[in-house]
């Protein structure tokens, strides 16, 4: 067994394992050192430690000066005090500094209550600010499709510039200048719009403050919930039932499915329908696009591009459109499920419904950033009408809730609407990684096979590791497989794409962390990597749960086949649920 | 956004000096500073060049130039232009130089005209208060300077090789 | 550096400098120092408030205690010792808005002794700021409110007439 180190934290016995910081030592014995730039999501690549806020110092007897416990390793023998007069005076001004470099209007802040920085002003105790008449830097404020930048809320902790070089290796946010003048900046302190941001969001999921925020849609959809000459249809996305009842107080992980659908009928939307129908739909034409490429394959023809790769995050889409521009033509060309529903929605329901499309406005839930910048696309507006007008996130929707007065822990349970409410379980893992690999091999397998299924789950896919790969038997047929989270973990699979030394043949790429459950615009996770797990545990619990866990054994999607679409990858199918990537590499 | 592009030939220098070392991305200081060196500035597309090579994030590089006051981004002119801000030249019309300035040359502070002989900067204090205002350019200084002198004294500049 | 030194000039020279080669990293340095050199500016311009000293003595405390590298470690060192040791200094500064090494300027009063002054005009021509005037041959005055403290007077008059308190 491995030797314990023993040392004392605020006159308390610890004991741990060798390499311990203080931080997690004392935490393990319950106490709480505060910390403001350090984060650390176990079990994934979501990591910030600096050592700079210098927020959770703590006296070490025998050392000179206060020692940052996030950093400092314990050693044997060790007496720490975390609650000295010295330790608690340093704390406080630390704070002080930060704000009088940092705005005074926590009141009209989007973060308001739920900003580290205010919880540690009142931790502090701080009822003054004793600096007054600092000067406060110059910073730039942006409003993108999908992301608020405020740069004068930014306390420099770094956490989006950690996330975006080294979770996402995106590049994009980075310290320039230096000294009191240093701010966070996009590239070349461009604007987020003239970089490589793919809008993944997760620098603004670790922002402790109100620097990063999403970009914010609840006004406008208020005003067309009220308007008696708009159809205003709601889709929520399969992460936003599992993390929703977070805002409410609710445990990480409770499943709300029903009072969703019961709040968004409270809310004012003309029909509840769910994107999780949607994925069902994803799953038969990007299925029968594995299929057709395998089926190539099979046959001989060198040309077919292999691994297909999942299209469903935009933020991915994104990702690939910069920086792998010669290697378009490998992922799918299905739509996201939110973008074939607002297809769908504006075709086939308005069709049968006699509805003017014009008057729908489709609004997506999602637990995801990018997904605001998506339904924007030019292509996803044929004619200037955006297939999806616009997104909202989980958030958003928990703002707009609490707007409307609907005390939603005791909401009763209801249902979707129907034709585009049914959806499997398969439908229901697209919002954890692995997710939709999982969903397409359940139906890719019966299809190839001709034989059910005997165990459903493909479990070799799921969890948290950030590459993980399995063989699935197909027939006889080896089928590689791939599953990767994070843009960093898709950047080592595409550079081994472009080397030719990517061996699989189907791929999933989730840009968040944890899949669309750990996406930016869920609830905040403070660093607290449970909540994300129990999202995910909630999203196989659903999906245990359903009648149906195969795509192609949907009976709306059967009915959407027969009434209107005809055949996966057929004539309607290809213009209204497919699409094309663009190299929008910079030069 | 800059549009600005390099020239074949300068691009090929940057090239030579990230390969001379490596293209190791310990040695970005040292290659920045060659490529300064050869170049003058480190315009946008060269920080672009070096961080490809490198295999970097272009901001890591940009962070890495704003960070150091020895590099620069805009090219000095062939006769930089200082006007002094002091309190003593600002109260005898410091700001109203530096305005005849920028209208003379098109330019704004911290900018080189684009046929490279001009660029304009502000100073504090040139120590020659009982002169003011002051503005220098290259290495003469002009004292007592009138709004009205500026454009004489630029074009004698411009006429000079 | 000796007793014609002013020694809050002294640490706030000490701090332009740190504020100037703060890499930005860390709290305490990136943001404590120039709120410190705030502070000492302050106290040289003569616009100080006693409760400013506790408020140094408090920030150069944590930042040497909580600072990330070597440089915001010893960064207060000068505000530290020179408080400790010319704590009179400070309070003159800030209590009877008076620089006894005559190093800030805007605490400095520049006046003609009408005794010893001829009249000759030589610092009325000289002043940058215009702020002397005077007739011919008569003594001349010093517009405190103008005059920017330049120095250039003292040097042009050959009578030792102009003197700084």
């Amino acid at each position: 067994m491995e030797k314990k180190i023993k040392l004392t934290i605020d006159n308390r016995p610890v004991r741990v394992a060798p390499g311990t910081t203080i931080l997690d030592a004392a935490e393990s014995v319950g106490i709480a050192i505060p910390t403001l730039c350090h984060i650390d999501l176990k079990g994934t690549c979501v990591k910030n430690n600096p050592a700079s806020c210098r927020i959770c110092v703590v006296e070490v007897e025998g050392r000179r000066n206060l020692a940052p416990s996030c950093a400092t390793v314990c050693t044997e023998g060790m007496v720490v005090y975390t609650n000295s007069a010295r330790v608690i005076r340093a704390r406080k001004t630390i704070a002080e500094l930060m704000l009088s470099d940092h705005p005074n209007d926590c009141l009209t802040c989007p973060k308001c209550s739920d900003c580290e920085l205010q919880r540690l002003v009142m931790r502090f105790n701080i009822r003054e600010m004793p600096f007054t008449g600092g000067e406060q830097s110059a910073r730039k404020k942006e409003i993108t499709a999908a992301i608020t930048r405020n740069m004068d809320k930014c306390i420099l902790c770094r956490r989006c510039e950690s996330v975006c070089n080294n979770v996402q290796s995106v590049g994009v946010l980075g310290a320039v200048r230096r000294g009191f003048d240093t701010t966070i900046a996009p590239t070349f302190d461009r604007m987020f719009k003239d970089t490589d941001c793919t809008y993944c969001g997760q620098c603004v999921a670790v922002c402790p403050t109100g620097a990063l925020t999403e970009r914010d849609n609840t006004d406008r959809l208020m005003e067309d919930l009220c308007d008696p000459n708009k159809i205003v249809i709601a889709q929520p996305a399969p992460a936003v039932r599992v993390a929703l009842g977070e805002e409410f107080g609710m445990k990480p992980g409770s499943i709300v499915t029903g009072k969703l659908v019961t709040a968004l009928r409270y809310l004012g939307f003309t029909k509840v329908f769910d994107t999780d129908f949607a994925a069902d739909l994803t799953i038969m034409e990007e299925g029968a696009e594995i299929l057709k490429r395998l089926k190539a394959f099979l046959a001989g023809d060198k040309s077919v591009k292999l691994p297909i790769m999942t299209s469903c995050c935009p933020a991915w889409v994104n990702f690939f459109e910069h920086n792998y521009p010669d290697l378009l033509d490998y992922p799918s060309s299905a739509k996201s499920p939110a973008q074939m529903f607002g297809a769908i929605a504006k075709t086939w329901w308005c069709e049968r419904r006699n509805i003017n499309p014009k008057k729908v406005v489709v609004v997506s839930i999602m637990p995801c950033l990018a997904k605001k910048y998506e339904c924007e696309r030019e292509e996803f507006c044929p004619d200037g009408q955006p297939d999806v007008d616009y997104s909202i996130s989980t958030r958003e929707l928990a703002r707009l809730i609490k707007r409307a007065n609907i005390r939603f822990t005791d909401l009763p349970d209801s249902d979707f609407d129907t034709p585009m409410g049914e959806s499997s379980g398969a439908g229901a893992i697209f919002g954890a990684t692995g997710g939709v690999m999982e969903a397409a091999l359940r139906t890719v397998y019966e299809v190839h096979t001709g034989k059910e299924l005997q165990k459903i789950e493909f479990t070799e896919v799921r969890g948290l590791e950030g590459i993980r790969e399995a063989t699935i038997d197909l027939n006889g047929f080896p089928l590689k497989v791939c599953v990767a989270h994070t843009l960093s973990n898709a950047r080592i699979l595409m550079d081994r794409l472009r080397k030719g030394e990517l061996d699989y043949h189907v791929v999933e790429v989730m840009a968040c962390p944890g899949g669309c459950i750990g996406g930016a615009g869920q609830p905040y996770h403070h660093g607290h990597v449970e909540i994300l797990q129990a999202r995910a545990a909630a999203i196989y619990r659903e999906d245990e749960g359903k009648a149906i866990r195969l795509s192609h054994k949907n009976p709306d999607i059967i009915k959407l086949y027969e009434d209107f679409l005809g055949e996966p990858l057929g004539e309607r199918s290809e213009q209204l649920l497919h699409t094309h990537y663009f190299n929008k590499q910079i030069q | 956004m800059s549009e600005m592009k390099l020239s074949c030939e300068a691009v090929r220098q940057v090239e030579e000096v990230c390969e001379k070392f490596q293209n190791d991305p310990g040695e970005l200081i040292a290659i920045l500073h060659e490529c300064q060196s050869k170049l003058g500035y480190l315009p946008e597309p060269v920080q672009r060049i070096v961080a490809s090579k490198l295999g970097i994030p272009a901001s890591k590089v940009y962070g890495v130039v704003t960070f150091y006051s020895f590099f620069t981004m805009t090219p000095k002119g062939k006769f930089p232009i200082s006007v002094c801000l002091g309190t003593a030249c600002y109260v005898r019309g410091a700001d109203k130089l530096l305005e005849e300035f920028k209208r003379v040359l098109g330019i704004d502070v911290g900018q080189t005209t684009p046929d490279g002989k001009f660029s304009l900067d502000c100073l504090r204090c040139v120590g020659a208060c009982g002169l003011a205002p002051v503005a220098t350019i290259g290495e003469k200084v002009y004292g007592r300077l009138n709004p009205a002198d500026i454009k004489k004294i630029v074009e004698e500049f411009e006429n000079r090789e | 550096m000796d007793e014609d030194d002013c020694m809050v000039s002294v640490a706030k020279f000490y701090l332009e400098f740190t504020v100037g080669e703060s890499c930005g990293k860390c709290t305490p340095c990136r943001i404590g120092n120039k709120r410190m050199l705030e502070i000492l500016t302050r106290i040289t311009e003569g616009k100080g408030e006693m409760a400013d000293l506790d408020q140094l003595q408090n920030l150069a405390t944590v930042i040497k205690d909580s600072a990330l590298c070597g440089l915001g470690q010893t960064s207060p060192n000068p505000v530290l010792s020179t408080l400790s040791n010319f704590r009179d200094e400070y309070v003159e500064h800030v209590r009877a808005h008076k620089c006894r090494a005559k190093k800030c300027k805007a605490l400095l009063t520049y006046t003609i002794d009408p005794l010893r002054c001829k009249g000759c005009s030589a610092c009325a021509k000289s002043c940058p700021a215009q702020a002397i005037m005077g007739e011919t041959r008569k003594p001349h005055v010093i517009n405190p409110y103008v005059c920017i403290r330049c120095g250039m007077c003292i040097s042009r008059c050959h009578f030792g007439a102009i003197s700084v308190i």
